[in-house]
């Protein structure tokens, strides 16, 4: 069994910037654990010897000529923006206030 | 006249080029059939508004003389996944609900330049996570075969509104399935290209080492001139093949004609032939085969011993980029944000605004990858992940010594019925088991329709894979066996009940 706990899946939802609920949090550390079960298999074949594919077609030192081309005007970028100023995206506060 | 709808692309095409039809008329009878059948079926979550306006340029065009490539006037529906300049693009997720993104994907560029007309933006999983289309943050689309049935996912959307002839073909993309489990559901042709064929450049990302862009359709002819259009070198996709294609067209018409498949080798991948599978999905696929054997082919079965970890792989694998990935919904530059109350830090926001823009599913993936790639757990989970791709290529390498192609049904079951599933997540991904090898091999594959499964009258699929840049092979062998089956079953989507 894994070692998956309502405080694992917290730390997780924190790392991962998700404000989950109480009720979430109970139905995720269940499920997770039987999940990382199951994926665990992986491990049963992962011998040392046996080297890792990250990409199954790997391509190496994929460049560009150094071109000016067509870009998005500041507008274009912003039109998406859930705030912005004209110029800028806005934010909120970046430092909390015991910071 | 005829009934528009009801061509295939490249029947379309023919009467376009020779002025029989106008592009107007032909995207005005899709537009038609859309507005009869899908509020039962719901395969769009938009619609164009400047569709015949678009279909009137190519008319203009072709009236002017100017020279117009064989598609050009034909209607075509676009998976949510891939940005478009003048449609929202959401990607099934309250997230982006309404953005619109300022630029085209490369695919839908091509198919702009090729004088093909969107219809609209199709449903599909939040994000491309999910085997049934239930996990959409707008409601589930449903199979034009039974409206109570799923008609599979990710890419349920596009499938489904190529059954239901809302569109003569789609664009999809899939990540372990997201093609050819619909197709095979549905009753459609779908095919996941080689890993870098097609651009992925304005494709809302999942999993970047598995994603691929390809065409939904209803004969593998039109999903080859559908890949023609959309396939090359994209200097915007870092992972984009240089190789010259040759036309996957010009391959499925060779195929079509070909009277022998003397000299081919077909391999049964013994541990994708499951004695689990649903018997009818079985009893088609050793009738296909046969039918394969009658025209000459050599069937030979082929092990894979390491397919039985690829679920487990997979779920390591996706997860992990997926959190990668989905951090850039930070709630800044684009999509939704949510204020906590009374304000909050840059960083209680973006969790505020995850929390309410993120369904079930992609949360769950999301902490899973987490996990995954945490301190601690990374070589255990990533690191013997990627180390069962390297296994699983091999294991591909040596089937494919034996036989031109791999085969295998391209899902275990037929549709299963909408709630079934969504509850139980690891029983939603054992649905792409026989897909995911490819993906996590960058191979191409392609799902043909191989009749209905005696015990519930539901559309089956045949898959086919080939070595990475062999696409044309599978176009090739893929037309043959589709003519083949249909002098056995007829054309099986004229056998779907009528809608509307």
């Amino acid at each position: 069994m894994s070692e998956i706990t309502t405080e694992t899946v917290q730390h997780l939802a924190g790392l991962a910037r998700i404000a989950l609920d109480e009720a979430e949090i109970e139905t995720l550390t269940g499920q997770l654990g039987a999940i990382v079960d199951s994926v665990a298999k992986v491990r049963e074949v992962a011998t040392p010897d046996v080297p890792a594919t990250s990409h199954p077609i790997p391509l190496s030192n994929v460049q560009r000529e150094d071109v000016p081309g067509a870009t998005l005007t500041t507008a274009e970028a912003l039109a998406g923006a859930p705030e912005h100023d004209g110029t800028r995206f806005i934010v909120s506060a970046i430092l909390g206030e015991e910071q | 006249m005829a009934d528009l709808t009801r061509l295939t692309a490249a029947e379309l095409g023919g009467l376009l080029a020779r002025g029989e039809v106008s592009a107007v008329e032909a995207t005005r009878a899709h537009l038609d059939r859309i507005e009869a059948v899908d509020g039962d079926v719901h395969a769009f979550l938009h619609v164009a508004t400047n569709a015949l306006e678009t279909a009137g340029e190519i008319d203009r065009a072709r009236a002017a003389g100017e020279p117009l490539g064989e598609l050009a006037g034909v209607p075509v529906a676009i998976k949510d996944v891939l940005c478009t300049l003048d449609m929202p693009s959401t990607a099934g997720s309250r997230m982006l609900e309404g953005w619109v993104p300022p630029y085209d994907a490369t695919t839908v560029a091509r198919l702009r330049a090729a004088g093909l007309v969107p219809l609209g933006k199709t449903n599909m999983d939040e994000f491309a996570m999910g085997s049934s289309t239930e996990h959409s943050a707008y409601g589930p689309t449903r199979n034009p075969w039974d409206l109570e049935r799923i008609p599979g996912g990710s890419g349920g959307g596009s499938a489904a509104a190529v059954a239901a002839f809302e569109a003569p073909f789609a664009l999809g993309s899939d990540t372990g399935g997201s093609i050819r489990q619909p197709g095979a559901v549905t009753g459609t042709v779908g095919v996941k290209p080689t890993y870098g064929g097609v651009s992925r450049y304005g494709a809302i990302a999942l999993a970047s080492s598995l994603d691929q862009v390809g065409p939904v359709s209803r004969s593998v002819l039109d999903a080859g001139l559908l890949h023609d259009v959309i396939g090359g070198h994209d200097p915007r996709d870092s992972t984009s093949l240089t190789d010259a294609w040759p036309s996957f067209a010009a391959a499925a018409r060779e195929g079509a004609l070909a009277d022998s498949l003397r000299g081919v080798r077909i391999g049964v991948v013994r541990e994708l032939d499951s004695p689990g599978f649903q018997p009818g999905v079985s009893a088609r696929f050793h009738e296909a085969l046969e039918l394969l054997a009658g025209a000459g082919a050599e069937i030979v079965e082929v092990s894979a011993p390491h397919f039985e970890y690829a679920v487990a792989a997979y779920y390591v694998i996706l997860p992990a980029e997926a959190s990668s990935n989905l951090a850039k919904f930070d709630s800044v530059r684009f999509g939704l944000r949510v204020t906590p109350e009374g304000g909050g830090t840059v960083e209680q926001v973006m969790a505020a605004t995850r929390e309410a823009g993120f369904g079930p599913e992609v949360k769950r993936r999301i902490i899973l990858g987490t996990y995954a790639l945490s301190a601690g757990y990374y070589d255990a989970y990533y690191g013997s992940a990627q180390k069962v791709r390297t296994l699983i290529q091999r294991d591909f390498a040596s089937a494919f010594e034996q036989a031109d192609v791999l085969v295998s049904p391209s899902a275990p079951t037929t549709a299963f019925r909408i709630g079934e599933k969504v509850d139980d997540p690891l029983a939603m991904y054992l649905n792409d088991v026989t897909t995911i090898p490819a993906n996590l091999a960058g191979i191409p594959g392609m799902t043909v329709p191989m009749g209905l499964a005696e015990e519930d009258g539901l559309p089956t699929g045949f898959q086919l894979m080939a070595p990475a840049r062999q696409d044309a092979r599978l176009y090739r062998i893929g037309a043959t066996l589709e003519r083949l089956l249909e002098a056995r079953h007829g054309r099986i989507l004229d056998r779907a009940p009528a809608l509307g």
